[in-house]
Parts: structure tokens; sequence; C-alpha cells
């Protein structure tokens, strides 16, 4: 079973439809024993850093969470601010992050003249890194995902890049530290090409 | 280069799909959940709901049938129509939208997009904007379905939303609506460029061509559309396409 942590934070119907069209035994959960069994876990989150922490940590879920990534053996997916949750904080906000990789969330610093908005909107192509994780393992040709977010990973230990996307200048947008995981873009949302990433994810 | 957005707008009355021209004269294109199926296999890049008369009529949500149509799309989705209150966005969330889309209730109660956007995140509100011109050529902001004027011209009004935290705007016209003549780019580039966060502009086109134009004259960032991706041409029958290749600017 894969679960799902609901947490208060939104997009978990999609998320749950994407694994029910691949056939993946998945919930919706904020059951610590549901996700104490689980063989995979899932973050989601959307909306303000802060927020997300502050529900995160308000759950109770946080320390049988820390408990399961300290062990190593269950693989951890954190997806958008679920994602960005990982790093040690963000930009957007004061709450510290969960510091599981050595990496902070920054805003957008784009050069006006190129004329981009922030947030970042829409569907970007997608690098996978020389080392890509299992996560792209047969990814369909051109890769693209849909991205929404003013804020990114900017890595300063290890860099643990996954995959990159050019929004104004390359950035991280998907890494992976042993079991623990994380995207930017919404697979979700992101028809064949996040079908991909999320069977890759189930089959670990 | 850019891959640019390119969105269904469909127009959801009760449990159908319909396309109006100028607002009006709504004409029955099909069931919405077959629709949204259609454009998720052809990989459509975003698509965009609309309750046109859940206002208009004191309607309650859909939430049913909005969950349904949302139940197989695995692309962005956007919900617009009688979101009055935090609540009523929350349950759209929950129904599998990543983006509530406000029209009439963000001009009478601008503090929700505000409410929403501090838990959810601006980029998940979108307001919606009608525009019309007056009889003296100036454009103007109408909301309940284009019954109602409030008097204030698009830019000034898309940069109130802006500054209330709407993360999008969406800024269509009623008098191109169903015409297949192409975007009012005067209306479009008037917003874009009031504002900092994305536009998406929306009625009139016809092709590809519009959408082009109106990226690279309107200064848009995304477009909507909804008669040339549910009829076949302009008076003809119903077929619902997307284009196979993607826009890249």
């Amino acid at each position: 079973m894969l679960a799902i942590i609901d947490y208060g934070v939104g997009n978990l119907t999609s998320v749950l439809n994407m694994f029910k069209r691949l056939s993946v035994d998945a919930c919706i959960t904020s059951d610590l024993e549901t996700i104490q069994k689980a063989d995979k876990l899932m973050i989601p989150g959307v909306g303000h850093f802060d927020k997300c922490m502050q529900n995160f940590n308000a759950s109770g879920l946080r320390p049988a969470i820390e408990a399961i990534k300290a062990k190593g053996s269950t693989p951890i997916l954190g997806i958008c601010v679920g994602a960005q949750m990982m790093t040690r904080r963000s930009e957007e906000g004061v709450e510290d992050g969960l510091g599981w990789v050595e990496a902070d969330t920054v805003r957008f610093q784009l050069d006006p003249s190129l004329g981009l908005k922030v947030p970042h909107m829409g569907w970007t192509d997608v690098s996978p890194a020389n080392s890509a994780s299992p996560l792209f393992n047969d990814i369909p040709e051109e890769p693209r995902f849909y991205f929404a977010h003013s804020y990114h990973f900017r890595f300063y230990g290890e860099d643990l890049t996954t995959a990159t996307c050019d929004y104004g200048y390359s950035f991280t947008c998907a890494f992976q530290r042993g079991n623990i995981f994380g995207v930017q873009f919404h697979p979700e949302k992101s028809h064949r090409f996040g079908m991909s990433i999320l069977t890759n994810f189930a089959a670990l | 280069m850019k891959r640019i957005r390119i969105i269904p707008a469909l127009l959801l009355i009760n449990d159908g799909l319909y396309k109006t021209v100028h607002f009006k004269n709504p004409g029955y294109v099909g069931d919405p959940i077959n629709t949204v199926k259609i454009f998720n296999e052809k990989g459509a890049d975003e698509v965009v709901v609309l309750d046109i008369t859940a206002t208009r009529d004191k309607k309650p949500i859909n939430y049913r049938k909005i969950a349904e149509i949302a139940g197989e799309a695995f692309m962005p989705m956007a919900y617009g129509g009688g979101i009055k209150t935090f609540e009523e966005a929350r349950k759209v969330f929950n129904a599998g939208y990543e983006k509530v889309i406000l029209n009439s209730s963000a001009a009478e109660n601008p503090a929700l997009i505000g409410e929403i956007a501090n838990v959810y995140g601006s980029q998940s509100v979108v307001v919606s904007i009608d525009g019309k011109k007056d009889w003296l050529g100036r454009y103007k902001v109408y909301t309940a379905n284009g019954s109602h004027s409030i008097g204030k011209s698009p830019d000034v009004y898309a940069r109130e939303m802006e500054a209330g935290g709407a993360g999008e705007i969406l800024i269509n016209s009623i008098d191109r609506d169903g015409t297949w003549e192409g975007y009012d780019l005067a209306l479009v580039k008037m917003v874009s460029k009031t504002v900092s966060i994305p536009v998406i502009a929306c009625g009139g086109a016809a092709g590809m061509d519009d959408f082009r134009k109106a990226i690279v004259e309107g200064g848009a960032s995304a477009v909507a559309a909804g008669s040339m991706f549910v009829y076949q041409k302009k008076g003809m029958g119903v077929l619902i396409s997307f284009p196979a290749q993607s826009l890249k600017i």
C-alpha cells in the first residue's frame, strides 16, 4: 500500500486518481498505523510553505514519518511544496523545513529583460541528469511536466539533482537522496510523462 | 522557446456542455465527462470548466459532477462558477481541481481572493474578467455572465485583482465570444501590460495563428478557446479536437 499523506493541504484527489488509473494500491491517509505499514509514502503539498510546514508539524505525523525516513527502507516522494518541505528552509516563509537534504528553497530571480512571469506556470521540458534516478526510467520522449511555482530548490552541499529545467535559468526540478525523492512539478497532472514517474515510483 | 499553454474553455449548464455566442444562445455540445476524457487523451495542456449559470440562477455548485469530470483528467483543471466562499473553493480543490476561477465574487468580495491564496497559494486563484466595449468604445468589466457592468476598466480592475492575491487573469472578450474573429488583442494587451502575473487570452480564437498573435502581440502567457475545440468549423457540427503539435514561441 502506498500512503498519500493527508496533513490538511490540497491536491490529494488528483494524485489518488492517477494511482487508481495505474492500478496502484494507494490511499489518502492521516492514520499513523496505515502510514507505518505503508511500503511507500507520498508527501503532497500546495500553497504557502509556512502553512504546509505548520500543518505538517501540527498533524502529529512528523515524528513517525521522520522515523520511517531515518530507517531508509521506505521510498518517500515529495511533490511541489511537499518536496520543498524536505529542504532546510524557504524564502517564502520563516518556518524551518525538514532539512532532509542540504538545499534551500529560493525565489526565482529572473532577469527582467527576459519578460518571464512568476509564478512559473505551465508545461516545461525537463532534462534528466546523467545520473538520472529510477523515477525517470523509460520516460517518454521530450519529457515535459506541468509546473506551478514561484520558488525552487537550490543545493548547497552535495548536488542531488536528478533533473533540471529551464525558466530564465536552469534549476533543479527533481532530486534524490537514497530513498528520498522530490519533484517540483506535478506528475499527477502531467499526462503520460507523470504516469511514467508515478509508475516508476510505485515499482521501487 | 517556451511551450505555450493551449486551454479548452468548456461551459457547463446543469449537466451538459454548451457553447455561447456573445455569452448568449447556448448551443449543446455534449456530455462534459466524455468531452474532458477526449481532451485528456489528446493531451490538452490544461482545461477550464465554467458553470455559466451558477451565479445567475443562484444554484449550488455541482460538486458531484465536477468531481466526475476531473476524475479522469490527468492534466491541470480549473473550475469557475458560483464560488462565493472559502469553503466552496475548498470543496472544488478537493474535487480534483488545482485552480478556482472567481468572477462575480471577486468583484463583490475581493477579500475572498486573498483568503483562498493564503491557504492554497496564489497560483491556485484565477480571476476571470469579462470585458466588453461600451458605446463610446471604452472597455468595461462585466460580471454575472456578462449581465452586469461594474463600471471599471479591465486594466485598472486586473491590477486590483493582482494586488488582492490573484495568481492569474483570464481575460475574456464578450464581443468576440463564439465569433471566430480572433482575440480582441487590444483588450488582451491592455491587461497583460498592466499586471505581472500570467494572463490567459480568451474569446474569438479560430486557429493557431490567433494563438500566436495573442502571445506575441497581446502579451498573453497562455491562450484559451471554446468554439474551435468543440466545433468542426464556424457554423458546423460538434467535433472535439485539440492541436497535435505544441505551440512553442
